[in-house]
């Protein structure tokens, strides 16, 4: 299921996916959401916050070249929902911003960059159960590299990425950082994706 | 900045079914209260509250104050209960500072004396940025709106916040109010000053009216409250002699009749029952910041708990 075959997992900050490679990754994805939603009906694509938001505007914007269907796309921030909030100085908010008809009901594709300890995911949970109470709720990554902590899966993956603990994994997006890129280095200095 | 960006992000909360978060969880919060008040005491709580801290009320009435016992004592006692803060109000100007010096936790203060009231001038400043700076407020300062705050200066915490804190977002202040109202040290103040208020109100973006604080005038600081609320009061008249997107404002409680007239309170200009509902974001954004991570860095807290 990879979405292409990438250069030699690199370990010292080198490139995992280039522009063109995640472009494919997504695509293949907002197909695979379509096919396992029956056409896409009643979903709702929420990013998570900072990555994940552009992701999920990318992959509504694919569903809808596709199916000319307006999948409604929204954010939503879990930094008050973590369970290591007390071992950090306290973080900005990102924003949570909700489709006008809420989440009762629909299917919501949380939206990720990467994949990791599955934490960040279940304070997506936990958000999302203050919210309302979704049909169903299913979870998309661009990349996932492992070493989960609880049990979480995620339904649709961009790369599976193995990685060791000690490496750290940059996604960069052209909405955030200029330019599109997944790469991974040995111990990052810029403190990466927990 | 920081805290108003975060107030933007939790005003969204207030909108949901379920009002609550979980951040605090296991946290206490205790409000010292020395001083009368209801709308900062019931909106430290609702703020701790919805962050689910535990929330623990002191008033000085009716506790062991009466029987003599100093604040240092009383705080030393709250904080051995654990209190990871404290919101303290008390009469006399820089308790909440020496608090700070006694205890291991965080202090807010909730108004000490006449001399500040540091989250009161928070959500008068997100009030004022969600109301005039429409669109994307986050990250935006207040550069280029004049304010002007009227009233009972000398006494007022309210009006000694609001002058730093606008001031530093950009916003040019003129207090306007009697000589008799005003303290000594206003020449220092980074703002203008003005004996007439008509004069102000053409220019004016923002009007804050300030209460008469009746029950700390110990001296005959103007003639008769009549002639106060004809030369300072904010009536429809001069409601009219305002710019068409002017707001008004008052940190409560107000005086009807006196500092502002009842049409003009209940108008659709006045951001009275607006500032309320911002009280809690706010709070629930300071209280987030001081008690959701680690260590705070120690720059920032003066900006709380000066």
């Amino acid at each position: 299921m990879c979405a292409a075959s990438s250069p030699v997992a690199g370990r010292d900050g080198l490139p995992v996916l280039d522009a063109d490679e995640i472009r494919r990754a997504l695509t293949r994805i907002a197909h695979e959401i379509l096919e396992r939603t029956h056409g896409g009906d009643e979903v709702i694509l929420l990013g998570i916050p900072t990555r994940g938001v552009p992701l999920a505007r990318r992959l509504a914007a694919r569903i809808g070249e596709f199916e000319g269907l307006e999948v409604p796309c929204g954010s939503l921030d879990v930094t008050m929902h973590r369970d290591d909030l007390r071992l950090h100085p306290a973080r900005a908010l990102g924003r949570t911003e909700l489709p006008a008809d809420g989440v009762d009901g629909k299917t919501v594709v949380l939206v990720d960059d990467v994949l990791y300890s599955g934490r960040t995911v279940r304070a997506a949970l936990d958000a999302l159960n203050d919210l309302g109470r979704p049909r169903a709720v299913q979870l998309a990554v661009l990349v996932d590299r492992g070493h989960r902590e609880l049990p979480i899966r995620a339904d649709y993956v961009g790369k599976n990425l193995p990685t060791s603990q000690r490496e750290v994994v940059h996604v960069l997006l052209a909405e955030v950082d200029a330019q599109d890129a997944v790469m991974i280095s040995d111990d990052g200095s810029k403190g990466g994706k927990p | 900045m920081l805290i108003l960006d975060t107030a933007e992000e939790l005003a969204s909360l207030a909108d949901r079914p379920i009002k609550k978060l979980p951040t605090l969880r296991g946290r206490t919060v205790v409000n010292l209260f020395y001083e009368d008040s209801t709308r900062t005491r019931i909106s430290f709580e609702a703020a701790a509250k919805r962050l689910s801290a535990d929330v623990i009320n002191f008033s000085a009435k009716g506790s062991s104050v009466a029987k003599g016992e100093s604040l240092k004592d009383t705080a030393l006692t709250l904080e051995a209960m654990g209190a990871d803060a404290v919101v303290i109000r008390h009469g006399a100007s820089g308790a909440a500072h020496r608090l700070a010096g006694w205890v291991q936790g965080s202090v807010l203060n909730a108004g000490d004396g006449t001399h500040e009231h540091p989250t009161q001038a928070l959500l008068d400043a997100f009030t004022i940025r969600r109301r005039l700076k429409r669109g994307s407020t986050r990250g935006a300062g207040l550069d280029g709106l004049r304010v002007t705050i009227v009233g009972d200066v000398l006494h007022s915490r309210v009006a000694r916040s609001n002058v730093l804190l606008l001031s530093i977002l950009g916003a040019e202040v003129t207090l306007a109010a009697p000589p008799t109202l005003l303290p000594l040290a206003v020449g220092s103040w980074p703002c203008a000053v003005s004996y007439d208020l008509d004069s102000e109100l053409p220019k004016s973006d923002v009007v804050m009216m300030l209460r008469v604080q009746q029950e700390r005038m110990t001296d005959a600081y103007f003639p008769s409250v009549r002639e106060y609320s004809r030369r300072y009061g904010l009536d429809v008249a001069r409601m009219a002699r305002l710019p068409e997107h002017a707001i008004v404002m008052h940190p409560g409680p107000m005086n009807r009749g006196v500092e502002i007239a009842a049409e003009v309170a209940d108008s659709v200009r006045s951001t009275i029952v607006e500032q309320v509902a911002n009280g809690v974001t706010t709070r629930m954004a300071v209280l987030y910041l001081l008690l959701g991570g680690t260590e705070f860095p120690a720059t920032q807290i003066p900006a709380v708990a000066p």
